[in-house]
């Protein structure tokens, strides 16, 4: 039987991982838009997400939010720890947000270039820090058994959280080039095609050495992975997924290629969060300092009110959200009411 | 070089949030303007009110743009500067923070989308119904964010166990003592806030004899909810809080009304300049038993003063009277300009009198003013106390976070706030110079 405290764990898993598909393939194609050729492919771009961009990004601070809610050890741990990092992405994703809406108002090249640049480094920057985060805390950060942080911002830019970034990248950049291929037409689309094959090769060897590099320095994770049953359909999945996408792509068939990215996403969050559990901050100084969903939790009552509050309304969130991307679906069209 | 980080702390989270507070207010008080005039455009089938959807829809999605970006940076705020803070607070803070982004911020972003995308793609009612869901997100977002502030202010359903506040009582933790009331005059301030915004683009339109028609109706519908909405907010909404406050938080109250020595029958201070040490007011106009009548119904109320108090846990005293005083004094003017605007209109003399157009124009940002005020004198009235009562400011930040740091960010976003402020109010005075036509011209085209 699962206690609340591992239904929490679910859930954050579940917000995070929700961020990770939804506004995953918007920072893609913020990045992909630094590599386009004319203005009309631009706001084609920035079109294909304006509408759902920024109901995407409230996956991440309603996991926030649930964060501070079920775990506040971790919230407060966490974000004070890593305290500069996250300012950088703070940084981007204002600019990002902003770029948007201002890059149409002004009819100069100039004043476009800047916010074509704001808005795909504000996309490539949290694309890539976001794997860096999650590489520190799967390789474990250093808290003493006071549970106080006791490294530092460079400390923070190790070899594997490195690898384990740009790894984040080229996945986050292979779901945008497969959303791209689903809104776009013509020879636009013929060059997301090309993106999602080479980002995928990318992928893949990336994953590959990943997977090597996790095995020398969080072999923790493995252990306690295999113990479970449901890493081993995550295990299936994974490489099925994968290996889909190009065969999907090469079909044409771009919603089931972008499902399967999606379930290749899906996976290996599924994957890392089943060699954490039930540790949420593990302690590289010493395993058992790690923050777990035990020591770092709310209290009962706390946890039971916010598990009403979720049931209560993540399914009417999922109903509209869905709804909405029903009216948007289809090529993108550039109108009276796009952005400019 | 020793850096304070507990005051550059409270330096920062002043700066972001109240710069964040800019825009809330703007867009929630927009946001149910244009629910209005969008039900209008689509029942009575009236073009013009379209059009107020359309042009106050634009700025509207710019406002919102920099709310969202300055929002982001407060979702985790409180776990990169107030780490103490959040683990004390985490059993009961978060659970707000959560139902914000659950019940709130996904209805608007979500519906917003639809809103300014998809007035082509589906009805009329439901293009209406998603400005509805807007508006309701907003205002539903206030109503979370303002729990967790209330709780802070009026501590209420916890006990304190295991080194923190822990739950007891949800819906006594939700419903404390000051939420209720802070919440109506908050979202109160931003309807004033969205109607002087209305009003003041309109009157601009107006004086520069432009889409003259869509400017009367904008101007008329502003004026009626404005003149509304800025007399509840003295009575009964204002009244009532500063009533909670003096039974609430006490020295609070003490130091905003200048209330320095308990007295019976004290006096309502109009005007004065507030000293420090010794608490004391200079050039002072007020009238004698009023303050008594009206926190407690009775001239002859006997009133602590700011010297009952220990020494140690009274709030900054000028910047406490100084922001109520001015917050006060603008919601005067406010019922004031939207009263004779109304009386204007009723004699069909508005549209002629350019003097008061003008002021109307030059209005826009005091409703925004006053709201930063209001915050200020709650907040910082709030101080020493993180927690009112439970945990006092200088235990609350975070202990591995270095001066250094924090200095870095007040300058790093400092710059940034600067920047986009700069931008927002350059676009956003762009964007009204063009007026609704632009809109009309593209339409056409389409
Ligand atoms: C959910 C909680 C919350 C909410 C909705 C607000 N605040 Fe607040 N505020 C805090 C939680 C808080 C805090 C975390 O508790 C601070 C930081 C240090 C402190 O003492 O209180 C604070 C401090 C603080 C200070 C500095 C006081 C001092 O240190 O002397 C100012 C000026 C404001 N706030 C202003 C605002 C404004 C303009 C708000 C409108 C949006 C606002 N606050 C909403
Ligand atoms: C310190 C406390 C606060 C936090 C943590 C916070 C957090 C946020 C966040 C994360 C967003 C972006 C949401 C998105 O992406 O759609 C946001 C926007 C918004 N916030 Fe805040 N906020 C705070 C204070 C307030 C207050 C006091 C109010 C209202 C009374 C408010 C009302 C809004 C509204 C209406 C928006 C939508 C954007 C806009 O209208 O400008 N916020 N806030
Ligand atoms: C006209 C008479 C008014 C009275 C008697 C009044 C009363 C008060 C009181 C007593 C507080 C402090 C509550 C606390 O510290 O817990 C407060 C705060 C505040 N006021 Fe006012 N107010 C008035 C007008 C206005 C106006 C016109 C605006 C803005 C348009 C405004 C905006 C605010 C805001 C944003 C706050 C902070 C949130 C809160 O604590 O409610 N107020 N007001």
């Amino acid at each position: 039987m699962m206690d609340l405290n591992a239904i929490w764990f679910l859930l954050v898993g579940v917000l995070i991982t929700g961020y990770a598909v939804l506004d995953g393939f918007d920072l893609g194609v913020g990045v992909l838009h630094l590599f386009t050729r004319s203005e009309t492919e631009r706001r084609i771009h920035i079109n294909a997400i304006g509408p759902v961009w920024d109901g995407n990004e409230v996956w991440l601070l309603t996991g926030g939010g649930a964060l501070f809610a079920a775990f506040p050890m971790v919230y407060a741990t966490i974000f004070s720890s890593f305290y500069l990092a996250l300012m950088l992405v703070l940084t981007a994703l204002i600019f990002r947000a902003v770029a948007m809406e201002f890059r149409g108002k002004l009819d100069s090249p100039g004043w476009r270039r800047l916010w074509d640049w704001s808005f795909g480094l504000g996309s490539l920057l949290p694309a890539i820090l976001f794997g860096v985060a999650v590489g520190n805390i799967l390789r474990g950060i250093p808290i003493d058994k006071d549970k106080v942080f006791t490294g530092s911002f460079i400390g923070l830019l190790n070899p594997y959280a490195i690898l384990i970034g740009l790894l984040s990248f080229v996945l986050f950049t292979m779901h945008g080039a497969i959303y791209m291929s689903l809104k776009t037409d013509g020879a636009l689309r013929e060059r997301m095609r090309k993106w999602v094959f080479g980002t995928w090769m990318a992928f893949v060897i990336l994953y590959l050495i990943s997977t090597l590099a996790t095995f020398f320095v969080a072999r923790y994770l493995f252990e306690s992975a295999l113990e479970r049953p449901v890493t081993w359909i995550l295990f299936l999945l994974l490489p099925a997924a994968v290996l889909y996408i190009p065969v999907a792509t090469k079909g044409e068939k771009y919603v089931r290629a972008f499902l399967a990215s999606s379930a290749t996403i899906v996976s290996i969050i599924g994957l890392a969060a089943a060699g954490m559990f039930p540790r949420l901050v593990p302690s590289i100084t010493d395993l058992n300092y790690s923050l777990t969903i035990y020591n770092a939790s709310s209290t009962p009552r706390t946890l039971t009110v916010m598990l009403i509050v979720a049931l209560l309304g993540m399914p009417i969130v999922i109903a509209y959200t869905a709804y909405i991307y029903r009216v948007f679906k289809g090529k993108v069209v550039l109108g009276e009411e796009s952005y400019h | 070089m020793d850096l304070d980080v507990v005051l550059l702390s409270r330096l920062q989270f002043a700066m972001t949030v109240g710069f964040h507070f800019i825009f809330p207010p703007i867009s929630i008080g927009l946001a149910w303007l244009l629910v209005i005039a969008e039900f209008l455009g689509w029942q009575k089938g009236d073009e013009d009110y379209v059009r107020i959807g359309k042009f106050f829809g634009k700025l509207f999605s710019l406002t919102f743009a920099v709310g969202v970006a300055t929002g982001i940076v407060m979702e985790f705020q409180f776990g990169m500067n107030w780490a103490e803070y959040s683990k004390f607070v985490g059993d009961i803070f978060g659970a707000p923070l959560a139902a914000e982004g659950v019940f709130a911020f996904f209805l608007e972003s979500s519906f917003l989308g639809l809103y300014l995308f998809g007035r082509n793609r589906v009805s009329k009612g439901v293009h209406w119904f998603s400005a509805l869901m807007v508006a309701v997100g907003a205002t539903t977002s206030a109503f979370w964010i303002i729990v967790a502030n209330s709780w802070q202010q009026t501590p209420a359903g916890y006990v304190v166990r295991n080194g923190r506040a822990e739950l007891t009582s949800f819906s006594e933790a939700v419903f404390n003592p000051s939420t209720l009331l802070r919440f109506f005059h908050t979202v109160d301030a931003a309807l004033i806030t969205g109607a002087f915004f209305m009003a003041g683009v309109a009157a601009y339109l107006l004086l520069k004899n432009r889409e003259v028609p869509v400017a009367k109706k904008a101007m008329k519908l502003a004026v009626i909810f404005g003149l509304i909405v800025s007399l509840l907010e003295l009575f009964p909404i204002g009244h009532e809080h500063a009533r909670q406050v003096a039974h609430t938080q006490p020295e609070k109250f003490a130091a905003f009304e200048g209330l320095y020595i308990s007295q019976s029958g004290a006096p309502l201070v109009l005007f004065a300049f507030p000293q420090e040490r010794p608490p004391d007011l200079k050039a002072t106009v007020e009238i004698p038993g009023l303050l008594s009548w009206l926190a407690f119904g009775d001239v002859n109320a006997r009133i602590q003063g700011i010297d009952e108090f220990p020494a140690d846990e009274i709030p900054p005293l000028f910047l406490t009277f100084v922001s109520f005083h001015n917050m006060a004094a603008l919601g005067i003017y406010f019922i004031l300009i939207m009263a004779w605007g109304a009386v204007q209109l009723v004699r069909n003399k508005l549209w002629g009198s350019k003097k008061l157009l003008r002021l109307f124009v030059w209005s826009i940002p005091l409703p925004v003013i006053a709201c930063q005020f209001g915050w200020i004198a709650a907040e910082v009235g709030r101080q020493p106390w993180i927690v009112y009562g439970l945990l006092k400011t200088r235990d609350a930040y975070s202990f591995t976070v270095t001066g250094g740091e924090v200095l870095f960010s007040i300058v790093l976003f400092s710059l940034i706030y600067l920047l986009l402020g700069s931008l927002y109010l350059f676009l956003l005075v762009r964007e009204i110079k063009h007026g609704p036509q632009t809109i009309r011209a593209e339409g056409v085209s389409a």
